[in-house]
């Protein structure tokens, strides 16, 4: 077993669903990330929350890694693990390679109508067949490329 | 004054955006690795499988399906005219493509959008460019699908 946190997962997994539900229940807004980071351009009226939001959340990591260090988050000195590197069979430079995922995350969350808070928490949380349906397939082919790119 | 530019409404916004942050720490979700080995199903066998994630999204779903049933007895959301809903229900191309790509993308990184922009506090390298080709790729995807073919009709009116 690979360092399996099952308690930081529940408390960690608790809080976002909070946020979302305090987002929801105050607002009546979706927490999806990629709809909330998707719909900054063109400048619309909502682009003022928008932005608070993702400032609080970067915010709200940076707060929380100073009062619980080292919660074993990967990386050295309590910092989080670096991202990935191409796996070396691809002969793919590091760069290129998350260009790439970023890429066809900003895309596929973009036409599929989102990512794994929006879809994934929100859209089974309200039982939305259209969000499990996106689950099922993000996972499943997630699942199929970790095994065919084998990057860890 | 828009309602989205009312004090209490962008309160909730950064309370939200806070707490979403502080869950994705603990969670440890902003640790790419830790999320590849939860979608690395071929370590099943060995034993060396992280089901961490599973238990986050457990725990996120069982907190906002409450909060959806407390919505349903609502209205509205307390600071807003309507809960902004997505109307639209059927399963098309573009969300089964768009998920796919997705997934993609995700099992590339082991980063998905959240994580992503949380990795801001920490600046991980590399990171700039992933954010820019995911702000990119959303782009592309609003220029190549228009919202209104997304199923991002406005609600029809009230009768």
């Amino acid at each position: 077993m690979d360092a399996f946190t099952p308690i930081p997962a529940l408390i960690g997994g608790g809080l976002i669903g909070l946020a979302s539900a305090l987002l929801w229940l105050g607002n009546g807004r979706i927490a999806g990330i990629s709809g909330i980071f998707g719909q900054l351009l063109p400048p619309a009226q909502t682009a003022v929350w928008r932005i608070t939001f993702l400032v609080a959340l970067v915010i709200g990591g940076l707060v929380t890694a100073y009062l619980v260090p080292g919660l074993g988050i990967g990386g050295p000195a309590g910092k989080p693990a670096a991202l990935v590197s191409a796996p070396a069979w691809t002969a793919i430079p590091t760069p290129v390679w998350l260009a790439v995922a970023g890429l066809l995350t900003g895309l596929g969350t973009k036409i599929g109508n989102g990512c794994t808070s929006g879809h994934g928490v929100c859209g089974l949380a309200r039982l939305s067949v259209r969000s499990l349906v996106a689950v099922a397939v993000f996972f499943g082919v997630a699942i199929v490329t970790v095994a065919v790119t084998r990057i860890v | 004054m828009a309602i989205s530019l009312k004090l209490p409404y962008l309160a909730t916004a950064a309370l939200s955006g806070l707490l979403f942050g502080a869950g994705l720490y603990v969670s440890q979700m902003i640790n790419p690795l830790k999320v590849l080995r939860f979608l690395d199903f071929g370590s099943i066998p060995s034993g060396g499988w992280d089901p961490s994630l599973a238990f986050v999204m457990g725990g996120a779903l069982v907190v906002m399906f409450i909060a959806v049933r407390i919505g349903k007895r609502r209205n509205a959301p307390l600071f807003d005219k309507s809960f902004h809903e997505p109307a639209f229900t059927k399963i098309d191309r573009p969300l089964v493509i768009g998920a796919a790509l997705f997934g993609v993308g995700w099992g590339m990184s082991g980063i998905c959008p959240g994580p992503a922009i949380a990795l801001i506090a920490f600046l991980p390298n590399n990171l700039w460019i992933y954010l820019v080709a995911m702000f990119i790729g959303s782009y592309l995807g609003s220029v190549v699908m228009p919202s209104e073919s997304r199923g991002n009709v406005a609600p029809a009116p009230a009768e």
